[in-house]
């Protein structure tokens, strides 16, 4: 693991995509299901998964969809990104949802399906089961 | 990791209220996104999340919120929000927006920012020295302020730059210094128009990190660069293009017909439009100039919005451009653009005719509309008289 960004414990299921996501305008704010159907996510939903993702792009309005999709109870339980962006940083950061940024190799071996415990203050704080 | 100063550590922990605390926590999260050591001042804040169509009700609340306690520290100025006021009643939109985008107004104006509405502050204020520390948040004008502007920005979020509005400091990030790009992307499309741009720039966006140099490119003017930094903003975290080749070892990549034509068939989606859409970003005077000398005596035969910042329109009524556009049949709207405009929606409109890679992105995504790309050139050949 390179980086905590936020803290926290929680234990799901991955929902891994390959491609980085633009927040504004293709997930859902409401749902958190993805719109864009050029992404590999077309009609998934991030709502309580631990969304892996190599990071977040485009505008800078991503945030507030973030927080918006945390409001509406549609957020993932946690992020992992390859990359720290400040639209998910902040938008995690003030919807309190946990993220960290993990090594190219670690970011490979999770794949989608995994079970994992991400404990932030754990000394091992990626477990996969 | 960031290192505060005491009165910093103070703030974040709450001792000097909670608005504070929240803001410290969103620039130590920035912080450590960037790998930034400290924070240094900002003299100015250009903040996004305004239209009620993206943040929705939770950002209405949530500025309604903290607009009862949180003071900006440092000039201000705000993106578009979902509507024109002046014409807002031509549009059908339900009252329910209309209220809410007036509550966000109304937040946005208590915490003391100046409502200018607009995606191109770089264009209608006066740019600082040079090397001035800025915090924009609105990715194309963040990126046009770090390259054209000699400003110093991150690709702010709508939240770091809010956070940074309220504390007047922002963390001293890559950008913020002399960033080193390590990858030099060779423009290799000639007779390029601002379409051209708008897909180098997505394209730009794509294979970035957080600088690009960019080396082939001759002169452009200002609907050009705007173009390219449209389309990168969307497309990546990129934040400054440098006109340079680069290092010799620095990775070279092309963007030639090939690569156009991908970025072409990913956004390009119908091949006419109902209606036709100006402005993302809005437009500024020089365009507006330029696009009035262009429609001389012609019309456009459809409907086309023309979306420009309300000092833009004050500036061009004066010296009578918008009746000329207006003569034209254009609707001409201030305060809003066509990125997320809430005034284009798929119950009365399959496909939208821009110029605009940023605008097309939006459009199909989150609108759900079908987009025809085309350069302003083709698009007043082919639709006006």
């Amino acid at each position: 693991m390179k980086k905590i960004l936020v803290s926290g414990k929680v234990e799901g299921i991955v929902l891994k995509s390959n491609l980085p996501i633009n927040f504004l305008g293709t997930v859902d704010k409401k749902t958190g299901i993805i719109s864009d159907q050029n992404h590999d996510l077309f009609e998934k939903s991030i709502k309580n998964s631990i969304l892996v993702f190599p990071s977040g792009v485009g505008s800078s309005v991503g945030a507030y969809t973030i927080y918006s999709i945390k409001s509406n109870n549609s957020a993932p339980l946690a992020m992992i990104c390859q990359k720290a962006d400040l639209t998910v940083a902040t938008g995690c950061a003030l919807a309190n949802i946990p993220l960290i940024i993990v090594t190219d190799d670690e970011f490979s071996s999770i794949q989608n399906g995994m079970k994992i415990s991400l404990d932030t203050n754990s000394s091992n704080p990626l477990e996969y089961q | 990791m960031l290192e505060l100063t005491k009165e910093e550590e103070s703030a974040l922990k709450g001792e000097q209220g909670e608005i504070m605390q929240m803001a410290y926590r969103i620039l130590v999260a920035t912080g450590e996104a960037t790998d930034a050591k400290k924070l240094i001042p900002i003299e100015w804040a250009h903040l996004s999340g305004v239209n009620y169509n993206t943040i929705g009700d939770a950002g209405e609340e949530f500025l309604s919120n903290i607009s009862k306690d949180a003071r900006v520290k440092v000039k201000t100025t705000l993106n578009p929000m979902g509507f024109d006021i002046d014409n807002v009643k031509n549009y059908g939109l339900d009252e329910n927006f209309i209220s809410k985008q007036l509550s966000i107004r109304n937040s946005y104006e208590t915490m003391g920012v100046t409502p200018s509405f607009s995606c191109i502050p770089y264009e209608i204020f006066d740019i600082p020295k040079n090397g001035t520390q800025v915090a924009f948040a609105e990715s194309n004008a963040a990126i046009h302020a770090n390259s054209y502007d000699n400003l110093k920005t991150n690709k702010e979020s709508a939240f770091s730059a809010l956070a940074s509005a309220i504390v007047g400091k922002s963390p001293f990030s890559s950008l913020r210094k002399n960033d080193t790009p390590n990858i030099t992307i060779r423009m290799k499309v000639s007779d390029p128009n601002e379409l051209t741009y708008g897909m180098l720039g997505f394209f730009a966006g794509k294979v970035g990190d957080t600088s690009v140099n960019i080396s082939g490119l001759v002169e452009m003017d200002k609907r050009q660069s705007k173009a390219m930094c449209g389309g990168m903003g969307t497309s990546g975290t990129c934040a400054k293009f440098i006109f340079s080749d680069g290092d010799p070892d620095c990775e070279k990549i092309d963007f030639d017909e090939k690569e156009m034509k991908n970025v072409y068939d990913e956004l390009n989606t119908a091949e006419k439009g109902d209606l036709i859409t100006l402005g993302s970003p809005q437009l500024g005077l020089d365009e507006i100039s330029d696009l009035t000398g262009k429609l001389k005596g012609r019309s456009f035969q459809k409907r086309c919005m023309v979306f420009m910042p309300r000092t833009v329109k004050e500036q061009a009524r004066k010296i009578g451009y918008t009746n000329e556009l207006e003569r034209a049949g254009c609707e001409i709207l201030s305060d809003c653009c066509t990125c997320l405009t809430p005034l284009i929606n798929k119950d009365s409109v399959d496909a939208v005719t821009t110029n605009s890679i940023k605008g097309a992105f939006y459009l199909k995504n989150s609108n759900g509309i079908d987009v025809d790309l085309k350069s302003l050139s083709q698009i007043i050949e082919d639709e006006t008289r």
